[in-house]
């Protein structure tokens, strides 16, 4: 059984269909990558395993179980964390207290204990706090520690969201497009993030991508959509290279050229 | 017949509170509509217009209809002031601190108010020329002062009704409603269209304040009645301006009926309970349409 | 500024920042304790009603400053609170029980009232709670079995275990230690995940989920502790005045309520009471001042009420922050000092917005 699998995933809003029969698989430890232009459905996706959309049909088997019908807040206790294409970070907070809520889907105490700021209570919060700091200086985010979120450049925004994401110590980490919006030297970063993180983390990841450079330095597998249905899947040469890939990025004209 | 005159009675007067729900909820939705800010003081600009009418009918002796036209026109004025004094200070703050806003000018309107000589914490009465005339139609007695109300409404719905569709700047109010920047680019004034705004709100809550007068009498705390506007807003659907005049008639009605015909205290409560009822099981009113946020 | 040289992430966590803000603190509360002796009845008094206020308004403090829902029917919970308690002592309940009761049953009536306000948002929410509060004010009024409606009830003085607190200074130092005690609460509350989370739904729910945070068990816990406080103060309000009736938690209330949290200023603890004492103090230096103002304006009761309507519009104003904020950057002027630069604090102005979202 793979590690995460979608199976036949369909939905649609309204009278379009933005997922049509949708199926791939995704092995433990590699990173797989869904490409498509503008509107294909990717992000959907995103959207479907986090639980913000109920399918109409099919199913996602994460580690043989089904996880299509839990509750939104439930996703991050099994294991899978998220990073948003137009981050989703708490902008009045600072960039600790960011990362300190990522710990959140660990939380052991309870509203009782945490009132009176029991042991327990503390030796969580120092633990949290020690678990944050490592990502910290995972990701070179030292300076920005005690800064307020929404006044730091985007990039280093996207940053934060990814740490967020790493403070969950999830074991499937989806990436909605983590390289927009980034310069050169962030994307050569983020490039090594991603495989210290694949590496020296051990997670899955599945990202979103436009760029296809990135892409093809990163993945060991990549699944093309179009209009909502996958039009190619495989490793980075042949999905890369598939006419269909080609004719929904460049056109027809392109192809038969 | 008597039943039948108790009942006509009963749903008539509900209408002609309703209309005034209706007014001042329209207040509410056009301000909502064009700037995202919620007008707490609404309630309390009607109270202001109608101790103003008052004083222009008793102490200047101004006829009802001078009075109408003059009260309009000053409420119109104090829309503007507060648009061009308060608002655009605070163009761009979060939603919740403008809300917050308009609840300390309602506060302070209301104990302005009470302090003003000649006004006070007393209860007026307020004549109009349809006050204690009535109508025997078919055996029913039915009072002149509701079916003014009523009519009055009617009126000026049409009147923002045409306005809203077929004068320029009429259009341009509704375009910028739904998207402020396209409207700047296409060459509208965003800013006098909120000034427009607030004038049109103004003037409404008090027109709304006159007719409540001869009906509820006028007094300060008037401005709760307005606080029943929210609910018909509600119902209406926040954002629908046909909504807005809908809610506030099956408010006043429901309102008027529960008087009559449920025991005490169930008239009070009436307008909230439908409005907890709206927000639990259709939340976005008769009119209105869901929104939901895209990731 | 000074710097603080963390050695210890437990450092990060503790209560008070630097050392001398723990001995400040102290002498304050030591100050506190001092004063009754110096003061005379009457100021005790006002101050005790500050002390037992706070403890409502660090409640909703805790909804709306740091939770994001906005209440305007919190009067109702003050006087579920009131007259719970006061129901439960006069059936021979002794206090020290009746009043932690009347914090839970309130806290209670907050989750059954946090529970549909899950799909609601800002505007909505705001307004539903109002609705909630005209309920609960026609349903005191007409129950008049259990609370003698219009009447109103009498209340004893608090009484623990044959101990009564039925002077000015006795009740002063009683809810001088529960205020001091909830606020504890409140600030262990908001360095705990759970206030965390609270914040965070405020500022983005989607997140918030895609933390783990239930938007169910959050929101309805947001509006159960902020009830559950005001409920407890609630309690204090009614063997403090003795006697209580619907006229004391009408929506006017609530709205003062909101003005303290303002003017305070929202998101911090200290912005709750400094808001409620400005609020509370209002009549007082009204009538202080009473010689200097035209005869006419001074004898007006609706003054303190025109006043706070109009603190409120000039805060929104020009220091949306509050009170808090205002000593903060006095603080900093003169930490800065002589490098303190005028613009320091300006606020960004953002323009029009294109699609409502």
């Amino acid at each position: 059984m793979s590690f995460f699998e979608a199976q036949n995933i369909s939905i649609s809003f309204g009278g379009l269909r933005a997922l049509n029969q949708v199926s791939f698989e995704v092995n433990q430890g590699e990173v797989f990558s869904i490409i498509g232009p503008n509107g294909a459905g990717k992000t959907t996706i995103f959207n479907c395993i986090n639980r913000y959309y109920d399918l109409d049909e099919g199913a996602f088997i994460f580690k043989d179980k089904d996880i299509s019908k839990v509750r939104p807040h439930m996703v991050p206790g099994l294991g899978i964390a998220r990073t948003f294409q137009n981050i989703e970070l708490f902008a009045n907070t600072t960039v600790i207290d960011n990362l300190l809520l990522g710990r959140h889907r660990h939380r052991r105490t309870n509203l009782l204990t945490e009132t009176l700021f029991s042991r327990s209570v503390r030796r969580q919060e120092m633990e949290s706090r020690e678990k944050a700091e490592d990502i910290i200086d995972f990701l070179d985010l030292q300076a920005y520690r005690d800064q307020i979120v929404m006044n730091l450049p985007f990039g280093v925004q996207k940053t934060v969201e990814l740490a967020r994401a790493l403070t969950m110590e999830p074991e499937l980490l989806l990436l909605d497009e983590p390289s927009s919006g980034m310069n050169m030297e962030e994307r050569e970063d983020l490039v090594f993030w991603i495989t210290d993180i694949k590496e020296e983390l051990g997670i899955t990841i599945l990202l979103v991508e436009h760029n296809m450079r990135f892409v093809n330095q990163l993945s060991d597998r990549i699944l093309a959509l179009n209009f909502g249905v996958v039009i190619a899947q495989g490793t980075p040469k042949e999905v890369l290279e598939h006419p269909e890939v080609m004719k929904a990025y460049l056109g027809e004209e392109s192809v038969s050229a | 017949m008597e039943f039948l005159n108790e009942i006509v009675q009963t749903i008539l007067s509900g209408i002609a509170i309703g209309c005034i729900y209706g007014i001042v909820a329209l207040g509410f939705v056009l301000i909502f509509k064009a700037t995202e800010v919620v007008n707490f003081a609404q309630g309390e600009m009607m109270v202001l217009g109608a101790f103003i009418a008052y004083s222009l009918t008793t102490f200047l002796g101004f006829s009802y209809w001078t009075a109408l036209l003059l009260t309009t026109i000053a409420l119109g004025i104090l829309g503007m002031f507060l648009e061009r004094v308060v608002l655009r200070t605070l163009i761009g703050e979060p939603v919740f601190v403008l809300f917050i806003l308009t609840i300390g000018l309602g506060t302070f309107f209301r104990s302005f108010v009470s302090m003003v000589p000649g006004w006070g914490t007393d209860t007026y009465g307020f004549k109009t020329p349809f006050t204690d005339k009535v109508v025997n139609f078919a055996n029913l007695v039915i009072s002149w002062e509701h079916v003014s109300v009523i009519v009055m409404t009617i009126v000026l719905i049409l009147v923002l009704f045409a306005f809203f569709r077929f004068t320029r700047i009429g259009v341009a109010m509704r375009a910028t409603s739904q998207n402020q920047l396209a409207a700047v680019y296409m060459g509208i004034s965003v800013h006098r269209v909120f000034s427009l705004t607030w004038i049109i709100s103004g003037a409404l809550g008090g027109i709304a304040g006159i007719l409540l007068s001869p009906i509820t009498f006028v007094h300060m705390n008037m401005g709760f009645i307005g606080l029943k506007a929210f609910p018909a807003a509600v119902l209406g659907g926040f954002g629908s301006i046909p909504g807005a005049m809908v809610g506030g008639v099956i408010i006043g009605v429901t309102e008027s009926l529960a008087g009559v015909y449920l025991p005490i205290g169930w008239k009070d409560v009436a307008a909230w309970i439908i409005l907890i009822a709206v927000l639990i099981f259709r939340p976005e009113g008769l009119f209105g349409i869901q929104e939901k946020k895209k990731v | 500024m000074r710097f603080v040289m963390k050695k210890d992430y437990y450092d990060n966590i503790r209560l008070f920042k630097y050392r001398s803000t723990f001995f400040w603190y102290l002498a304050l509360v030591i100050g506190c304790f001092l004063l009754p002796l110096v003061l005379d009845e009457y100021i005790t008094s006002i101050i005790s009603l500050i002390c037992m206020y706070s403890i409502a308004t660090i409640g909703l403090m805790l909804l709306t400053g740091y939770g994001g829902q906005v209440s305007m029917g919190h009067a109702a919970f003050l006087g579920i609170g009131a007259y719970t308690s006061a129901i439960l002592t006069s059936k021979g309940l002794p206090f020290l029980l009746a009043m932690p009761a009347a914090g839970l049953l309130t806290g209670l009536v907050g989750i059954f009232i946090g529970l549909p306000a899950l799909r609601l948002t800002g505007l909505y929410l705001a307004i539903a709670t109002m609705g909630f509060g005209f309920i609960v004010e026609e349903i005191i009024v007409r129950w008049e079995g259990l609370t003698n409606g219009n009447m109103g009830m009498i209340v004893d003085p608090p009484s623990i275990f044959g101990f009564w607190f039925d002077t000015e200074t006795r009740f002063y130092y009683l809810s001088l230690i529960l205020l001091i005690l909830f606020i504890l609460m409140a600030r262990n509350i908001l360095r705990s995940p759970t206030g965390r989370a609270l914040i965070a739904i405020r500022d983005s729910e989607v997140a918030a989920q895609a933390m783990g945070i239930s938007m169910l068990k959050y929101k309805t816990m947001a509006f159960a502790i902020s009830s559950f406080f005001t409920g407890i103060s609630g309690s204090l309000y009614a063997h403090k005045l003795t006697f209580i009736n619907p006229e004391s938690f009408t929506i006017i209330v609530s709205i003062e309520f909101l003005a303290m949290i303002i003017i305070g200023g929202l998101g911090s603890i200290h912005g709750a009471i400094y808001g409620t004492t400005f609020v509370l103090f209002l009549p007082q230096v009204i009538v202080m001042t009473k010689d200097y103002m035209p005869k006419y304006i001074a004898d007006q009761t609706g003054l303190p009420a025109a006043l706070y309507g109009l603190m409120i519009v000039l805060f929104i104003l020009f220091e949306p922050m509050g009170i808090y904020r205002w000593w903060l950057k006095t603080k900093f002027y003169f930490e800065m000092f002589p490098l303190y630069k005028k613009d320091t604090f300006k606020r960004e102005r953002k323009y029009v917005k294109a699609v409502r979202q």
